[in-house]
């Protein structure tokens, strides 16, 4: 496989300040070191390659955004940055990061108590312990409001109730961010592997997603301490300020995999001979492939940029968060497939990446709030009224 | 012990080359850079004696202002502190004059070790760290692949040919020369980037080291780069025929006379 080249056709890397890059550089080199030769078996088997966890922790790669902690308290466009890189891998390696850094870490640095923040968030930062947050259930995707996983409130603690399905590290974690109906309304909780009353199942027979780990939560009867409440968490809106960091991330993170499948169609083009000896480069279809892939991908760098910039600036809505994740992983997703067109029947061969990226952006369309459900978001933003229901 | 480690910052390894007009060098505008790799892998055996035996790691890198972002790479990694020769007015590419200045830097801060790469991946010279000894009045020794500290000195190994290694002592202070692939080096972590913006990076410049424009210019080099040139693409091959004694004949005349190999 050539040596990964990136796309800067509007020489964004200038906007970047030296350290920015550096830290962009330093996961590019460890993600061609030390993930690339790993992602097509264990795509293959199905397997999140685990032992990468503490290298990806002493890296600083986990939470890196937050403050504190034994974080590293980044600026907005160094974490998309990251998020680029380990994407360009696989959406299974970065959607390991995204849970524990934005899904994980983050609703314990925003809602947790003193205690629960020093417990954990060294031990996680570092890739000690490994994370996972439950929100899905089985009848309810798109509408996590109408959760049924209940949280009764005991004499002992808090006695949880119910399922959570497709939660990315779940049989990988030592914790789970839960989310519950209580009388008071939906909270957030953290439950300890091994905690009695508490199961996870891997998910079997995906055919995206593959290098992650995807399981089911199962709840029955299970005691955990009072202390164990997220106490900040007040509703619903907690659980989605969480989703916010995390799509953030992913409107970042997919610029990486679209690069990705970008850099391997040019060069697979301008090599593959058809017709009177000529590359297929040459012809203009082909080009016309190309230059959409460089024309939204140029335009969904910007778009993150300038997202970055408002966050760092305080000024970021989860409506203008709802617009990059919708649009970036949808040019993400065009170009995959675009790729893998031009890569011919070699395109469907796991000697290249364009199929792997393709299928994965299938999740990515899907999880973190579908495509439809941004378009809604952003519907009721500027009509201001709903269309969900 | 104190260790400086002379960095070039090189044009990205597989960097499409543009050849100037004059076709005496490349655009340099279009290019990434990097750390030049040997000089990586000096570092890392810098910052190893460092972390083993105490003391500190300097970086002297000479370049334009570019070259920051490779010093900021090695302060991540763990270089305490590091000295800038600025040529963003001067340029030369004669190991002879580039040693003359990094000698010059080097004499102000007396180490005890001082470290280059092999060879530098864009010009492949491989003559700065010996010149830079000579200057410095070191002894030197090269394709250095493992330092170990011996009894008031080093003792090394080098690579030769072959798959042999030779063992030599040297006194301290010495000049090494350092092979690529000694070690495995480390990644520049998230933390060490942050803690990098807080690290010195002193500025040298030409009276700062006691040196006139003139004496280091390229128009004082005895090296010219008259032409430089993309590897030319020519097929040709010779069957020889008759019996091996005539055939050897007719290879060592070819080799002579037209490949002037010998
Ligand atoms: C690999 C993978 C990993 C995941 N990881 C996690 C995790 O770690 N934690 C977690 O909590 N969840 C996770 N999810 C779940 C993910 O967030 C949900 O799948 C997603 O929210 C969609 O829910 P659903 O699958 O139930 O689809 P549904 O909500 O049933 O939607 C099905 C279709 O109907 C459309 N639709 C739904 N409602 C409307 C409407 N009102 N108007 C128009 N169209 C509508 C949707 O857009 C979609 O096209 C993961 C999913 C996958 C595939």
């Amino acid at each position: 496989m050539a040596k990964f080249q990136s796309l800067d056709f509007y020489d964004i890397d200038s906007s970047l300040s030296d350290e920015d890059r550096l830290i962009r550089n330093t996961v590019r080199e460890f993600v061609d070191n030390e993930f690339m030769p790993l992602v097509r078996e264990y795509y293959r088997k199905g397997e999140f390659p685990d032992q990468l966890i503490p290298r990806i922790g002493e890296l600083g790669l986990l939470g890196s955004n937050l403050n504190g902690y034994g974080c590293a308290g980044l600026g907005a466009i160094a974490y998309g940055l990251i998020n680029q890189e380990l994407e360009r891998g696989d959406s299974g390696l970065r959607s390991f990061a995204s849970v524990q850094g934005s899904l994980v870490m983050y609703p314990i640095h925003a809602f947790g108590s003193e205690e629960q923040k020093e417990a954990w968030l060294p031990r996680l930062a570092a890739g000690d312990a490994v994370g996972c947050f439950g929100l899905t259930e089985p009848d309810f995707g798109s509408n996590p409001g109408g959760m049924r996983t209940r949280a009764e409130k005991t004499s002992d603690g808090w006695l949880l109730n119910g399922a959570k399905m497709w939660i990315t590290n779940g049989t990988l974690s030592d914790i789970a961010v839960v989310w519950a109906r209580t009388e008071d309304g939906i909270r957030g909780f953290l439950v300890e592997k091994g905690t009695e009353g508490f199961e996870t199942k891997a998910m079997h027979g995906k055919l995206s997603l593959r290098a992650s780990a995807t399981s089911e939560l199962l709840f029955e009867n299970c005691l955990i301490p009072e202390s164990n409440m997220l106490p900040k968490t007040t509703g619903l809106g907690s659980a989605l300020k969480c989703l916010t960091q995390a799509r953030y991330g992913i409107a970042w993170g997919v610029l990486g995999a679209a690069m990705a499948c970008y850099d391997e169609a040019l060069n697979y083009a301008k090599g593959r001979v058809q017709f009177s000896g000529k590359p297929i480069a040459s012809h203009q279809l082909v080009q016309e492939k190309l230059v959409y892939m460089l024309n939204e991908i140029t335009k969904a760098q910007l778009l993150a940029l300038q997202l970055g910039k408002l966050k760092d600036a305080g000024k970021a809505n989860n409506a203008q968060v709802s617009l990059a994740k919708r649009n970036n992983v949808h040019i993400a997703l065009e170009t995959a497939r675009l790729a893998r067109q031009i890569l011919g029947a070699n395109g469907i061969l796991d000697d290249y990446q364009a199929m792997r990226h393709l299928c994965n952006l299938e999740t990515v369309i899907t999880y973190e709030g579908t495509h439809d459900i941004h378009t809604l978001i952003l519907g009721s933003e500027i009509t201001g009224l709903p269309a969900f229901s | 012990m104190k260790i400086i480690v002379c960095m070039k910052q090189v044009p990205v390894q597989d960097s499409l080359l543009k050849i100037t007009d004059d076709n005496t060098w490349v655009h340099e505008d279009e290019l990434n850079w990097e750390i030049n790799e040997s000089d990586n892998y000096a570092m890392e055996a810098a910052l190893r004696l460092k972390e083993e035996h105490g003391g500190e790691v300097v970086l002297l890198s000479m370049g334009p202002d570019r070259v920051k972002e490779s010093i900021k790479q090695g302060l991540a990694k763990g270089v305490e502190r590091a000295l800038h020769i600025n040529n963003e007015d001067f340029t030369t590419r004669d190991p002879f004059i580039n040693a003359k200045l990094l000698a010059a830097a080097i004499k102000q801060e007396s180490p005890d070790l001082v470290l280059t790469g092999l060879q530098a991946d864009d010009t492949g010279f491989g003559q700065t760290g010996p010149i830079l000894a000579e200057y410095l009045g070191l002894p030197h020794t090269s394709i250095v692949m493992e330092i170990e500290k011996s009894n008031g000195g080093i003792k090394v190994k080098r690579e030769l040919e072959g798959g042999w290694f030779q063992s030599v002592e040297l006194p301290l202070p010495a000049l090494l020369s350092i092979q690529s692939g000694s070690n495995q080096l480390r990644y520049a972590t998230i933390k060490g980037i942050m803690m990098a913006k807080k690290k010195e990076i002193k500025s040298l410049t030409l009276a700062d080291l006691g040196l006139a424009e003139d004496e280091v210019d390229d128009s004082n080099s005895s090296l010219n780069f008259n032409r430089i040139f993309i590897p030319e693409k020519t097929k040709k091959a010779e069957i020889f025929e008759g019996d091996p004694k005539e055939i050897a004949a007719k290879l060592a005349d070819k080799l002579k006379n037209e490949a002037k190999v010998f």
